[in-house]
């Protein structure tokens, strides 16, 4: 991966407190893990950016190695890789999501 | 909504003994979810999980099956667990 792409990566990490990389945008999910993470978002109204990695190749495969993750989606919070669809599922049924919200001083709707 | 696997599927028990070579104690069930061969879902139990992350725990289990995840095994929806003894 060259400087020019993890340097765009990580300048979109640190321009929101809360990044999705995903397959699609939020309104269209274009695949079901990616839809999964936007509905457990959605559900607590956090406010993200979702970044659609199948517009660019470059950030498709560059941000797997940015993290040294496979696959997408990737969540992002203050800059923090937080985990693909299957830890951050986890998480919301947990309410550990929720509560790594209220730690990082995110807005977010606490539903029990 | 595309397809997210339409690469050449594995079958449970490769799956499953890739996992084992890297991980000797783990005890793994393996769900086929689609019925597909390419939508499975892993709960692993390994002492080797005790005192790290989940990141850290799904990582070891994607070492494991050496790379193919993301790309022949797209859809494997993880589960880790520490054994206690």
């Amino acid at each position: 991966m060259n400087d020019h792409v993890s340097e765009s990566i990580q300048s979109t990490i640190d321009s929101s407190d809360v990044v999705l990389f995903m397959k699609g945008n939020r309104e269209m999910p274009q695949c079901g893990f990616s839809n999964a993470v936007v509905n457990a978002l959605s559900y607590l109204e956090v406010k993200f950016e979702d970044v659609d990695v199948l517009q660019s190749e470059e950030i498709r495969e560059g941000i797997k190695v940015f993290s040294d993750w496979p696959t997408i989606p990737q969540l992002y919070v203050k800059g923090e890789f937080i985990g693909g669809c299957d830890i951050v599922k986890e998480m919301f049924e947990t309410g550990e999501l929720s509560q790594l919200f209220t730690e990082k001083e995110i807005a977010h709707t606490k539903k029990d | 909504m595309i397809n997210c696997n339409s690469i050449m599927p594995m079958e449970q028990k490769e799956i499953e003994n890739l996992i084992k070579i890297s991980i000797p104690d783990a005890e793994v069930t393996i769900t086929d979810l689609a019925g597909d061969n390419n939508h499975f879902s892993a709960h692993i139990t390994s002492s080797l999980f005790d005192g790290k992350t989940r990141i850290q725990q799904h990582k070891m289990v994607y070492d494991a099956l050496e790379g193919r995840m993301g790309g022949i095994l797209h859809a494997l929806s993880l589960k880790t667990t520490v054994k206690k003894d």
